[in-house]
């Protein structure tokens, strides 16, 4: 049974996010470890949709919902802002010396290194992101 | 989140408490601005009370490493860094950008 949140488009929201992630993985039964990989992968989303797909703007809306089946705890992020694919972002060089680091990128690498799946949609109903850790 | 400086004689430790995401990052560059604006490039950042920390405090450190190290004058190390956070450092790649310390005080005596 999925719960879903709403939240608004301001980096504030992050905490009760990463609460509202957390405890579900918690009760799912996942280890401390992947709790804050779940947790960072969810804040990680949930701030490129705060500040990409609104243009910066603090009065839009979007939706968190978290759901464990399967064995997978299964989140999804649906915006209704400008279309971002996160797959379209390259890696950043992770050898590049300190004055060559680039730092865009990180936040859509590590989600990508933290999860299992991270996909990517556009559709009718908004741009959805779907995040998957399965419970090892 | 809950910020402070200390003053050494031969750098500033910077101690945070509580978790640095995007909304908290912003501050957490304030504080590093202000070490690095009064001349001081050696920073110890003492993460013994950081529960958590997001790209957005790694970009922070990103920013005062490469200052701080301009022309060798100095940088930026960490001192007791949390597991959860050593290892989303090490996934990002960031740990070879930085010294770390178990021991802020210790970290202090290094520089």
């Amino acid at each position: 049974m999925a719960q879903t949140l709403s939240f608004s488009t301001t980096f504030d929201i992050l905490d009760e996010i990463r609460t509202f992630v957390g405890e579900q993985a918690r009760e799912a039964g996942f280890d401390a470890r992947d709790i804050y990989s779940i947790q960072l992968a969810t804040d990680e989303a949930a701030s490129n949709v705060i500040e990409h797909a609104y243009g910066g703007r603090s009065d839009g809306r979007f939706e968190v919902s978290c759901a464990f089946q399967t064995g997978r705890l299964i989140i999804t992020l649906l915006d209704h802002g400008k279309a971002f694919d996160p797959s379209q972002v390259e890696d950043p060089d992770l050898k590049a010396p300190l004055l060559d680091r680039k730092i865009g990128g990180l936040g859509i690498y590590l989600m990508r290194k933290l999860m299992d799946e991270v996909r990517y949609e556009s559709t009718q109903a908004g741009n959805l992101l779907t995040l998957v850790k399965r419970k090892g | 989140m809950e910020i402070s400086t200390k003053e050494f004689k031969h750098c500033d430790m910077v101690l945070i408490k509580g978790r640095i995401d995007s909304s908290t990052a912003p501050q957490f560059s304030k504080a590093l601005e202000a070490v690095i604006e009064k001349g001081v490039y050696k920073i110890v950042v003492d993460m013994s009370n950081l529960e958590y920390m997001s790209s957005a405090g790694f970009r922070a450190l990103l920013a005062a490493q490469r200052t701080c190290k301009r022309y060798n004058r100095g940088e930026v190390v960490l001192a007791s860094v949390p597991d959860r956070i050593r290892e989303a450092l090490e996934l990002a790649g960031f740990t070879e950008l930085f010294r770390m310390s178990r021991d802020p005080l210790e970290a202090v005596g290094s520089l």
